[in-house]
């Protein structure tokens, strides 16, 4: 393939080559303190499946799916370096989780485990 | 028509004309057309729920009319609990294999520097704590159909079965792979020309790891 020096792309591109293969990585320190806030977050999941008082609330299904996604999106983010990463596969992951959560969230309106009053 | 200029030491590994490897874009895909499977897996189950004519439940206390036989919940959340630590752990030691591979030929200096770059050493732990998560989960289907719950005992049964028995056997493959890799490792040493195999087996492992943390609080936490 030649390149041609009028290709204002040219550049970019080659420069998005070398961050597709070597993009930046977080650190030993990021990777614990990742470690330590999934499990700390695993632990908080668990002590409210254990409260009755709470379990009762109309609290305990929201903040059950908001620690959840926060454990997802953290390992999306920094294990699977999505955060760091080239925004074709942020695009590529992003699209298809939009289009699965909007087909849970719609089969269970249809299926009434969902309603608006 | 828009040129890419890619290095000598890449040469013949797919790049497509984004500048991106191709294997990595392609497991970016498969990761995306996975969420929509899980995602069906997911609302099958959630539809499902609560509308099991006969136990055993998930979470309520169950008498069979006809013997008058009481079966208890049958979640095991402890034991489901350690497992989910197990695999939140794999996915630690997943990075720090990947980052074994990359860095290995900066000179390590440190006795912590030398186990933090042994790529043996973390994949092996990987493959370790999902075979573990695997171990779990088969004392966990062993211990229902004791209790009496089968894959055609009822609708809990069915959409539960299917879905955390789809999720293990992707939990085998990633094992599987990892230990594929460890192989190499060992026949001929993993180095940075071969981070981004380790980068896509990596991807896939973290992946299985996320669709956990969502089934462990939809299935498991949530009554």
């Amino acid at each position: 393939m030649s390149a041609s020096p009028h290709d204002g792309t040219q550049s970019k591109l080659a420069a998005q080559a070398s961050e597709g293969a070597q993009h930046e990585h977080p650190t030993w320190a990021i990777y614990k303190w990742v470690a330590l806030i999934l499990t700390a977050v695993t632990v908080v999941e668990i002590w409210c499946y254990y409260l009755p008082a709470f379990v009762a609330t109309p609290m305990f299904v929201p903040t059950l799916l908001v620690l959840s996604a926060f454990k997802f999106a953290i390992v999306v983010m920094f294990y699977m370096h999505l955060r760091y990463d080239h925004p074709l596969f942020r695009a590529l992951f992003s699209g298809p989780l939009a289009i699965a959560m909007t087909t849970i969230v719609v089969l269970l309106f249809l299926f009434g485990k969902l309603a608006i009053r | 028509m828009a040129t890419v200029i890619i290095p000598a030491s890449d040469a013949g590994h797919g790049y497509t004309t984004t500048g991106l490897p191709s294997r990595k874009i392609a497991i970016w895909a498969f990761i995306g057309s996975e969420c929509m499977l899980f995602a069906s897996l997911i609302s099958t189950y959630l539809i499902y729920k609560g509308r099991s004519l006969t136990g055993p439940f998930p979470h309520e206390v169950w008498k069979d009319p006809a013997t008058g036989h009481v079966f208890k919940p049958i979640l095991n959340i402890p034991v489901t609990s350690v497992s989910t630590f197990v695999l939140l752990m794999s996915s630690l030691a997943m990075v720090l294999a990947l980052a074994a591979v990359e860095n290995r030929d900066i000179p390590k200096h440190t006795f912590g520097e030398r186990v933090l770059g042994n790529s043996r050493l973390w994949l092996f732990v990987t493959a370790l704590l999902g075979s573990t998560f695997l171990s779990f989960q088969a004392y966990e289907f062993t211990s229902f159909v004791h209790e009496g719950l089968t894959i055609r005992t009822n609708l809990f049964g069915s959409s539960f079965f299917t879905l955390t028995g789809f999720h293990g056997a992707h939990v085998t493959a990633g094992v599987l792979w990892l230990l594929t890799l460890l192989g190499i490792d060992f026949k001929r040493g993993l180095g940075p020309a071969d981070a981004l195999n380790v980068d896509i087996a990596a991807l896939y492992w973290h992946f299985v790891d996320v669709v956990w943390i969502a089934i462990f609080t939809l299935v498991y936490l949530i009554k």
